[in-house]
């Protein structure tokens, strides 16, 4: 099954004015269900663009997105993803608990029902007791674990996540991968993940879109193969290090284009 | 630690505020001050003692009009300020208003009130408090709520939230901070309010009017006695303002949170 389908996607952002900036043409895309994808490109690629397209925060200009079968509105409506940023976003005068029940009290569910599902996310994430405790009595990487338990409270079969460890030092941002990885397989969710980080892409993903900017498209889309497991042993793989060249490659690519271009205004 | 930070902190107020008493009660000794000049300290203590269940009497009258002012002009300044915000009415209104608020000696329409209201009641004065309360909390509420997080917007967003959810789960509780500071200002307004309004007739029984009359009956320590009895009720209500705020908002003092 499709978790999402994206045919000739665009989006303009100020299409008449003078600041028109092309942020997506035509992008065509498959994200199959509990398919794990990465966007991966320079600033103002769209990779973001993309993401928030898919969650409905932004309407496309042009083209067909649906998201579980569904027009991608329809799927924000019912709640059939779960997202997490780059900032936590934790709700300072909430406790743990009470964030990671917030989306459950949107949809409408009882107290008691919340409670245990909260505790159910907390033991996911590995931080069962932790419930009454304060976000700022969390150190980032904790609070990140938090934003993503409060993203899985409804069970969403989708996960979309902007840069979520962009903000976490390296040792905590891999240990941050293996729990994403693990809470994934648990919970079959599909995840489509924004990164700047070439490793985590690779690491984490089945496939890597590869993106480049002006205007924002899909230039490559690199398939992992790295298999199910993955730990420190995929890390130090020959196939590891090969995907992560490939894709050094593409960015590099249209670097080198972005090269010709300039050299050729030069003339 | 403790002790050491009190001691840093308390000590050096305490030695100055008793040598600026004992050059005071000094100076007045040694110059031979008239008492309706300036009386010594030890004369305003003596009278503020003797006079205490009158000074205690009437603080209880004008603090209970800053107190009523203070509560009715909050829950209005609060509630107008989220209905502004919520239903996009005029939210242009709030510049001008908030001008009028700090340059309009609003004070001074206590005069009119009272030709509204009976002089045997506290209603005119208690509305004055209200109007300078209701503006500084409608100002800082308003401001508040209009507070961005670009990350729980959009969370919210993603939960396809009804704008009155997003008001009341993430706007309200981004704006508590400038609605417990705008308490916190409003409070010692509040005292001074009340006994402004008091200036300007009606009931005699404040302690404005206590200090009016002590002064005019050429019974000077007694009208230092009321003075300091003012200052003391507008120290009770600054504290308590700011009391409030520290501790309905401990999220506030851990401002590391991501």
């Amino acid at each position: 099954m499709t978790a999402v389908e994206i045919r000739s996607l665009s989006k303009i952002f100020n299409a008449d004015g003078a600041n028109r900036v092309e942020a997506l043409v035509d992008v065509n895309l498959d994200v199959a269900a509990g398919e794990f994808i990465s966007l991966i490109g320079p600033s103002g690629c769209g990779k973001s663009t993309l993401l928030r397209l898919v969650g409905d925060l932004l309407t496309p200009t042009s083209g067909e997105l649906t998201v579980n079968g569904k027009s991608a509105h329809q799927a924000r409506m019912d709640q059939d993803y779960g997202m997490a940023f780059q900032q936590a976003g934790l709700f300072e005068w909430r406790n743990v608990q009470k964030n990671i029940e917030l989306p459950l009290e949107l949809k409408g569910w009882d107290k008691s029902k919340r409670a245990a599902r909260a505790q159910e996310m907390l033991e996911l994430v590995k931080l069962p007791e932790f419930a009454r405790h304060m976000p700022w009595q969390l150190s980032g990487g904790m609070q990140q674990r938090i934003a993503i338990a409060r993203a899985l409270a409804a069970h969403p079969r989708l996960l979309l996540m902007d840069e979520p460890f962009g903000a976490l030092d390296e040792m905590t941002r891999e240990h941050m991968q293996d729990e994403l990885l693990r809470i994934c397989a648990e919970t079959a969710t599909t995840v489509v993940f924004v990164t700047h980080s070439i490793p985590e892409a690779v690491y984490l993903s089945d496939r890597v879109v590869v993106m480049s900017p002006r205007p924002g498209r899909i230039t490559k889309i690199v398939e992992t193969g790295l298999g199910k497991v993955r730990n420190e042993e995929t890390r130090r793989s020959d196939t590891f290090h090969h995907r992560v060249i490939d894709v050094r490659e593409a960015l590099r690519g249209m670097h080198d284009e972005d090269a010709r271009l300039v050299g050729r205004e030069d003339r | 630690m403790k002790s050491l930070r009190f001691v840093r902190i308390v000590l050096p107020a305490l030695v100055a505020g008793v040598a600026f008493f004992a050059a005071w009660e000094g100076f007045v000794r040694w110059r031979k001050i008239k008492r309706y000049i300036l009386p010594k300290p030890s004369e305003v203590a003596n009278a503020f003692w003797d006079n205490f269940s009158l000074i205690r009497k009437s603080a209880m009258v004008t603090g209970g009009n800053a107190l009523t002012g203070l509560i009715i002009g909050t829950i209005i300044g609060g509630l107008i300020a989220v209905a502004t915000n919520r239903f996009r009415v005029v939210s242009e209104i709030v510049g001008p208003l908030e001008v009028a608020a700090r340059t309009i000696p609003i004070v001074v329409i206590v005069a009119i009130l009272n030709g509204m209201f009976a002089l045997d009641t506290e209603t005119a004065r208690r509305i004055m408090v209200t109007i300078a309360v209701f503006f500084i909390v409608y100002v800082n509420v308003t401001r508040g709520l209009r507070q961005h997080d670009a990350t729980k917007a959009e969370l919210m967003d993603s939960y396809a939230a009804s704008p009155r959810k997003v008001m009341l789960k993430v706007r309200i509780p981004l704006a508590m901070p400038f609605f417990f500071t705008a308490i916190r200002i409003a409070a010692p307004v509040a005292v001074v309010t009340a006994f402004v309004a008091e200036y300007f007739g009606g009931r005699q029984n404040g302690l404005g009017y206590r200090i009016t009359s002590a002064f005019s009956a050429s019974r000077e320590p007694q009208g230092w006695a009321a003075v300091f009895g003012a200052a003391l009720l507008g120290l009770i209500f600054f504290i308590a303002g700011s009391l409030l705020e520290y501790v309905a908002l401990p999220w506030q003092r851990h401002r590391a949170t991501r």
